[in-house]
């Protein structure tokens, strides 16, 4: 074999691993769930084989599940603008502080060592009924009563920003980083401000991380159906749970996978957006 | 264009201390170099100038008025970075405009003013591409005309050109000292080459380890060092172990081993006094000199070529003589001398320079 042969072949075999990954644990499953929206689930709850279009039907022009749709994009770019309001200072605060800079990633690391649901129930600690805020306000006899903070759409935002800020933080702080700071001393020195410099030179130079945090956070946010679980009420369901009531409590799976394939869409159509304007590579700077 | 003065300037990073007690004068319209190795301490006086680090003591006037507490952005200063920073999101022209927006230029006349800083820097037609898209060389002068757009007061320049290769440093050096000479503005430039230093200098302030060690015009550094330090560090030269004999009108009498007594020319002494003192000789004016070659004037010495260090114009021998290893960089009469040639040194006592011991 030629060495040019050789050399084609090689990316193949280094990436054969992940690709067979993907293929197998990815790509077939997918299928799976492309042909599961066209069978039919009975009266008897047996599931007929077929080609049928109903369950595609149901879940494109019932106002429930449009409606419910809305409300999950609402909420998950509710999400994303807390997360980027209140990840930006932080983000900048990491970028330009000297020495911890390795302790302050490291501290915004730490709530991934817990699971994601754990981290999602102390909220229930924090504002229950007999949760921690409750009981200070009691205490201090501001309240007679405990006040039901929780299952509402205000805590299913909090957790899912309790979720997602590091992601967020951490995009930001990776382009924040990679400016150079003469840029803003050279700003300065021709005039600006700080706040002008910042607003004129940083700003624009971080919106690509901030963009990749933002789609992070929104897709992350518009999939997820454990916070509304467990921390929303029985009208603060997301798009997410649908699929899951359908799937493992209905035993319905072709009208959950009809309905996981149009929020797989919507949320395709999203990246495929920022793909075209900024880039995916920007998207993996931030997760590495 | 103002002047720039340094009062008593201490610049302290917890223990250590950058610059110690620093006073410098520099005249309106001059080009003053900053020269020294990294962690002289050059930088940090140009940041203390620029605004951009604060002196822990003393007082910095621009103009004759006090700017320790003006802000950078107040302060009027044309800057060039190493690295340029040019803002990579504007164009180059939105780049030259910047400054411009913070001052009281009416929009119509900025295009005006962005078009002649381009002209000046001899890039006329890039205004609306991209930093990216220009060569190192280009980016530099795009600085330089974003710079002076703004008729700065004071125009500092933080090691502009080494970021550029050897030739296109050449090219520049002569360009900045064109444009800076055809707008007078008052030049603080910092780098630790010494060619540029010497090419580009009004005056040249030699600093070490935070402490000035001289300031002079180039030929004074370079003919007249004030130390060991400065003497080496503008190029090679040999500093010979010498005791004063005497002084008298015209000359100072140094006794060096090997060499006998040698008449240092009265402008030339540094003051040395009766007792230790040392000979600065510069390789270029120490010749090698073969057998039945005219040495009327010289003070000669016997000695070996060790090494040959041959350059193409020039050549650089070390030559031994008794104990002392020396330096001597001559132009080539035909061919160089061989290593292990017996040869004779020689030089011209008004060519060196005295130190005290």
């Amino acid at each position: 074999m030629s060495i040019e042969a050789r050399e084609a072949r090689q990316p193949w075999i280094l990436l054969s691993p992940a690709l067979a990954a993907v293929t197998l644990l990815l790509f077939v499953p997918l299928m799976f769930i492309v042909v599961y929206s066209f069978w039919l689930r009975t009266a008897t709850g047996a599931d007929q084989v077929g080609f049928y279009f109903d369950n595609w039907r149901e879940a494109l022009t019932d106002p429930f599940y449009r409606d419910i749709l809305i409300s999950t994009l609402r909420i998950a770019a509710i999400t994303t603008v807390v997360c980027a309001v209140m990840g930006y200072p932080s983000a900048y605060f990491i970028a330009r502080s000297r020495g911890n800079k390795a302790i302050l990633l490291l501290l915004l690391m730490l709530p991934f060592w817990i699971s994601y649901i754990i981290r999602t129930m102390s909220w229930i600690n924090i504002l229950g009924v007999s949760g921690a805020f409750n009981t200070a306000l009691l205490a201090v006899g501001i309240i007679d009563e405990p006040i039901q903070m929780l299952y509402n759409e205000v805590t299913v935002i909090l957790g899912l920003v309790h979720f997602l800020l590091p992601f967020m933080i951490l995009n930001i702080y990776v382009s924040l980083d990679g400016i150079d700071t003469n840029l803003e001393d050279a700003a300065n020195s021709l005039g600006a401000t700080k706040w002008q410099s910042f607003i004129q030179v940083t700003l624009p130079l971080s919106l690509p991380g901030l963009a990749a945090g933002g789609l992070l956070c929104f897709v992350l946010g518009a999939g997820t159906y454990i916070t509304p679980l467990v921390l929303g009420g029985p009208r603060d369901a997301m798009f997410a749970n649908l699929v899951f009531e359908a799937i493992i409590t209905q035993l319905n799976w072709p009208l959950g996978s009809a309905l996981s394939l149009m929020l797989l869409a919507v949320l395709g159509v999203l990246v495929m957006i920022y793909n075209r304007y900024l880039g995916m590579a920007q998207l993996m700077k931030g997760l590495g | 264009m103002s002047s720039v003065t340094l009062n008593n300037i201490v610049k302290r990073f917890g223990d250590f201390t950058a610059v110690h007690k620093t006073s410098l004068e520099i005249p309106e319209g001059d080009f003053v170099t900053l020269l020294g190795p990294s962690g002289c301490g050059k930088t940090t006086n140009l940041r203390m100038i620029a605004g951009l680090l604060d002196p822990t003591e003393g007082e910095i006037l621009i103009g004759g008025r006090r700017v320790n507490d003006v802000p950078i952005h107040k302060r009027n200063l044309g800057i060039v970075f190493q690295n340029y920073a040019l803002f990579p999101h504007k164009t180059v022209a939105e780049n030259v405009a910047f400054g411009l927006k913070y001052r009281d230029v009416p929009k119509s006349e900025i295009a005006g003013k962005v078009q002649a800083a381009l002209d000046l820097v001899q890039l006329p037609n890039v205004g609306d591409r991209y930093p990216k898209a220009l060569s190192g060389g280009q980016q530099q002068r795009i600085a330089l005309a974003r710079a002076i757009v703004i008729e700065p007061d004071v125009l500092l320049l933080d090691e502009p050109l080494s970021a550029l290769d050897a030739n296109l440093r050449e090219d520049m050096r002569v360009e900045l000292k064109r444009i800076q000479d055809q707008i007078g503005v008052t030049t603080v430039f910092v780098t630790h080459d010494q060619s540029e230093a010497l090419a580009m200098s009004d005056s040249i302030v030699v600093m070490s380890a935070g402490r000035v060690e001289q300031v002079g015009t180039p030929e004074d550094v370079y003919n007249t060092p004030a130390s060991e330090f400065v003497a080496n560090f503008l190029g090679a030269s040999n500093i010979l172990p010498a005791r004063c004999t005497g002084r008298d009108a015209q000359a100072a009498h140094l006794d060096v081993p090997l060499f006998g007594d040698v008449p240092i020319p009265g402008d030339k002494t540094g003051g040395v006094q009766q007792g230790p003192a040392k000979l600065v000789l510069r390789a270029e004016k120490l010749l090698v000199l073969g057998e039945g070659a005219d040495t009327t004037g010289l003070i000669t010495a016997p000695a070996t070529v060790e090494t040959v260090d041959y350059q193409g114009q020039t050549v650089r021998y070390f030559v031994r003589v008794g104990d002392e290893q020396l330096q001597a960089i001559n132009m080539i009469d035909v061919h160089p001398f061989a290593e292990g040639a017996a040869v004779s040194v020689g030089f011209r006592p008004r060519d060196c320079a005295a130190l005290p011991g």
